[in-house]
């Protein structure tokens, strides 16, 4: 017998509500992840936080000024490697790549995408630490340059991308070399979709922590050069959030007030300054 | 025979048409551009059948044609453009000054400096200010000289009936300007590297009526000192601002000669058909 | 002579486009490098042990014996549980952006979920060890157990910790990608199909159900595949809360382990070659099952001619 439309339409309003609570509990974890850790971490977070290091467990005060240093060696490593070899990789497939070999990079850059960022450390630990013998800022370092590879190359690629050909080609009839086109004309065209990729890519990168897990490994002190281990933000958080101490959850609060922020105003710069625009998440 | 007269547009009909001395009855001009025995593809697409036809100096030739007969094409192929097109392919040759463009030896960038284009929908450097615009083909090709680029702007912008509209705001993007500005921007730009012949193709096809007139009005000054090859599917455009016309028609070169011969007396009978509006 | 897309006499491009191609093979370097590393390091391990290691149930060091099906059994169980809530959940979200919301609230709400899968795994796991492990030891698990405990999933002490509660800090990781893929997904069908449900007298649940969730099938499913490698490779957030006990139970409250989870605690640890090639071992499965699940998402997603960019 079939159903009277009565019966469908309530059905189809019951389901259709059910959606709408669906995306009110999802939009309501963000908000919750978000409140809890505002409140917990502006109660434990001081201007300390930022200019000490740890202290011994029990010992009031301290602060991870050497993590957040350590983040930021890390992150300047991370792009020396990454950015120059994501970019002029994505350079080539949005001006030279129409080809067999650019299938393949392509192919390539998506795999690594694909790779969980944990294999990323066994990677720079076999690379780097095996090799040295010990955990260094390095070895961090290359972890998270070589996974913002990918996002770099597919990010240049798209916005080089969206220039539109009558740019090229203008330049060309100029009788301007392809070089220069791209380097003078298109580049610096497409300039802001490419830095915000870029920063995007970094921000990301500065909240993993497992491939620094076995790479930059910790220290509980200033980290000399780059051949020591060193603290990072993310790390400390891990490191401190498991301990049995609760000094130390407070300033794990603290460190993941500070990392969200971070995360949370590049993100939403980035949406502001190219609205409408698929962001690669 | 008489009837069909009735339709063509000629010169003398046309609105606002200067009287233009008839070349035939002087000895013929020098010849700018020589195309001989030229051919292109795309892929397997052969779009420009065999076209042998002599561009004359500071001289208006317009290519007319049907869409689709290979007009954009052949005109691309004038200064090596067609080629950037990935698995187009051309072949032949063209005369420039007693050189060859397709020799050998010749960087298709060496051309493009000689040879200028303007495009159907005006493409001025998005990022770029007016007198960036202007100057950008000069920087780019070594000249960084503040003095000698000041100079070339003015110089540039005045030749493309633009320097009294923008000398005030030559900082402003030179995407704030209206279509038919931007394309009389993209024409100082041009001008800006001193090419010899300067190719347009469709300048005014995505104007309105005042800014298309506005650039016929500027391609009857620039002929003064450059040679045009104008591409328009506007037949009464050809007649009003050229001197001499082509006729394409499915990559043939089917009739060249004056303008004013071939709008009033061409001598094959697809011209007529085309001239007559028999087909577009 | 036939010119066509000649390369440029001119050196300077020349040099550009070898330095750019120089770049991009880097890249395909780099991924030959990387598999190649991971099978040369875990190559004592490949030998000792051979295709047993993964169904080898023992995982002790001491032994030594290296078997690493408590770790796979972990990762499936609760990539299995994160998706039985992920899924519904991100869909149902999808939708309501895709059909319901004003394109205004549909913007604003597809930042917001876009926003989550920003987080940094590691505030997912601050927030399970102090939120949802709690929750799940006082509330959930008793809950549960109560109605549904004659099921041995259902059953067993309530922890806190286990594959339950990685599963349930899993599932709001992946639901962003699940989300914003369909909702795209969904966007692009086009309205003649909505347009022919309608002219059936089809209600608007009908409509969704019928016309439009089959056309976007693919997407979906390929965002699901996305989200599942995401969740199997999972490390920080799961390694706080899933109890990090290397057993095989029945039951989801039951403490356990997952691949990526031993591979951050005990890769320190490993003192001795073996070990250490073993824990390489692992995470070269890990490896193959991603680059499997990727593939097909890939696979899935490009057949609707959708490009995808999506972090796992």
């Amino acid at each position: 017998m079939q159903q009277s439309i009565q019966t469908r339409k309530f059905f189809s309003v019951t389901a259709l509500s059910l959606t709408g609570l669906f995306a009110a509990i999802t939009v309501s974890v963000l908000f919750f992840i978000l409140g809890y850790i505002l409140f917990h971490g502006i109660r434990a977070l001081n201007f300390g936080f930022f200019i000490h290091l740890p202290t011994p467990v029990g010992e009031p005060g301290g602060g991870m000024a050497n993590a957040i240093v350590g983040t930021v060696k890390l992150l300047f490593l991370a792009s020396l490697l990454g950015v120059p070899i994501g970019f002029f990789a994505g350079v080539y497939l949005a001006e030279f790549g129409h080809n067999r070999f650019g299938f393949w990079v392509r192919y390539a850059t998506d795999l690594l995408n694909g790779v969980p960022s944990i294999v990323m450390g066994i990677f720079a630990y076999t690379l780097i630490v095996l090799p040295t013998r010990q955990f260094s800022t390095l070895a961090g370092g290359v972890a998270l340059g070589i996974m913002m590879i990918p996002i770099a190359v597919r990010s240049t690629e798209e916005f080089l991308r969206l220039v539109p050909r009558s740019v090229r080609e203008a330049a060309f009839a100029l009788g301007i070399h392809e070089w220069k086109t791209i380097f003078f004309v298109v580049i610096p065209a497409a300039y802001r979709g490419l830095l915000t990729g870029i920063l995007l890519d970094l921000a990301r990168v500065a909240g993993e922590t497992a491939p620094l897990l076995f790479t930059a490994f910790n220290n509980r002190v200033w980290s000399r050069g780059w051949m020591e281990p060193t603290a990072s933000l993310p790390v400390m958080i891990f490191t401190y959030a498991i301990a049995p101490y609760e000094d130390w959850h407070a300033q794990a609060w603290a460190g993941a007030l500070v990392l969200m922020m971070l995360v949370l105003v590049v993100n939403g710069g980035a949406r502001l300054l190219l609205p409408r625009r698929r962001i690669a998440v | 025979m008489m009837g069909m007269m009735d339709k063509r547009i000629t010169r003398a009909t046309a609105p606002g048409v200067r009287q233009r001395s008839a070349a035939k009855d002087e000895d013929p001009p020098a010849v700018a551009l020589m195309a001989q025995g030229l051919n292109a593809w795309f892929g397997a697409l052969h779009a420009v059948k065999n076209v042998t036809v002599q561009i004359y100096r500071n001289q208006v030739t317009a290519v007319i044609g049907p869409s689709g007969c290979g007009k954009s094409t052949f005109i691309r192929c004038l200064n090596r453009m067609h080629e950037v097109v990935p698995g187009a392919r051309a072949e032949g040759k063209i005369w420039l000054d007693g050189w060859d463009i397709y020799g050998q030896d010749v960087d298709p960038v060496e051309v493009r400096r000689r040879i200028g284009m303007v495009f159907q929908k005006a493409n001025p450097f998005p990022t770029m200010a007016i007198y960036d615009n202007v100057a950008a083909g000069l920087r780019l090709n070594g000249i960084k000289k503040r003095s000698v680029l000041d100079d070339a702007v003015e110089e540039s912008l005045r030749r493309a009936a633009l320097w009294e509209e923008v000398r005030d705001k030559l900082q402003d993007p030179g995407t704030s300007l209206s279509g038919g500005q931007q394309q009389r921007l993209c024409i100082a730009r041009a001008l800006a590297v001193k090419p010899e012949v300067l190719l347009m193709d469709e300048p005014c096809s995505a104007l309105d009526p005042i800014a298309t007139g506005k650039i016929e009005e500027l391609i009857y000054q620039l002929k003064e000192r450059y040679t045009v090859v104008i591409v328009t599917h506007n037949m009464q455009q050809a007649a009003r601002a050229s001197d001499y016309t082509g006729f394409l028609l499915m990559g043939e070169l089917v009739e060249f000669g004056a303008t004013g011969t071939i709008f009033t007396n061409p001598s094959d009978s697809r011209t007529e058909a085309y001239i007559t509006g028999r087909f577009g | 002579m036939s010119r066509s897309s000649s390369p440029s006499f001119n050196w300077g491009d020349r040099f550009f486009r070898r330095v750019c191609f120089g770049f991009a093979l880097t890249v395909v370097a780099i991924v030959i490098g990387l598999a190649g590393s991971l099978v040369w390091n875990s190559r004592l391990a490949i030998k000792q042990f051979g295709w047993s290691f993964l169904w080898g149930q023992t995982w002790d060091p001491v032994a030594p014996l290296f078997g690493a099906l408590p770790f796979i059994y972990g990762t499936l169980v609760t990539s299995a549980v994160a998706l039985c809530i992920a899924v519904p959940l991100g869909i149902g979200t999808a939708v309501f952006l895709a059909e319901l919301a004003p394109p205004r609230v549909s913007e604003i709400v597809s930042f917001l979920v876009e926003l989550l899968a920003a987080i940094p795994s590691v505030i997912y796991g601050l927030l399970g060890i102090f939120v949802v492990v709690p929750w799940v030891r006082t509330v959930a698990s008793p809950g549960i157990s109560a109605v549904l405990g004659w099921m041995p999933i259902f059953r067993g002490t309530p922890y806190g910790v286990g594959l339950f509660a990685a599963g349930l800090i899993l599932a709001a990781m992946i639901v962003p990608f699940i989300t914003t893929v369909s909702r795209e997904v969904l966007l692009i069908v086009p309205r003649s199909q909505r347009e022919a449900a309608l002219a059936l007298g089809a209600t608007h649940w009908e409509t969704v159900w019928n016309a439009i969730l089959p056309y976007a099938r693919s997407g979906i499913i390929g965002s699901i595949f996305l989200a599942l490698a995401r969740a199997l490779g999972e490390t920080m957030a799961v390694t706080m809360v899933v109890g990090n006990r290397p057993e095989i139970h029945a039951s989801l409250f039951e403490p356990g382990y997952t691949m990526a989870a031993v591979l951050a605690n005990e890769f320190t640890e490993a003192t001795y070659d073996l070990y250490l090639h073993a824990l390489i071992e692992i995470g070269l499965v890990l490896f193959c099952v991603t680059f499997i699940v990727n593939g097909l998402a890939r696979l899935l997603l490009l057949r609707i001619g959708h490009s995808v960019e999506v972090n796992a």
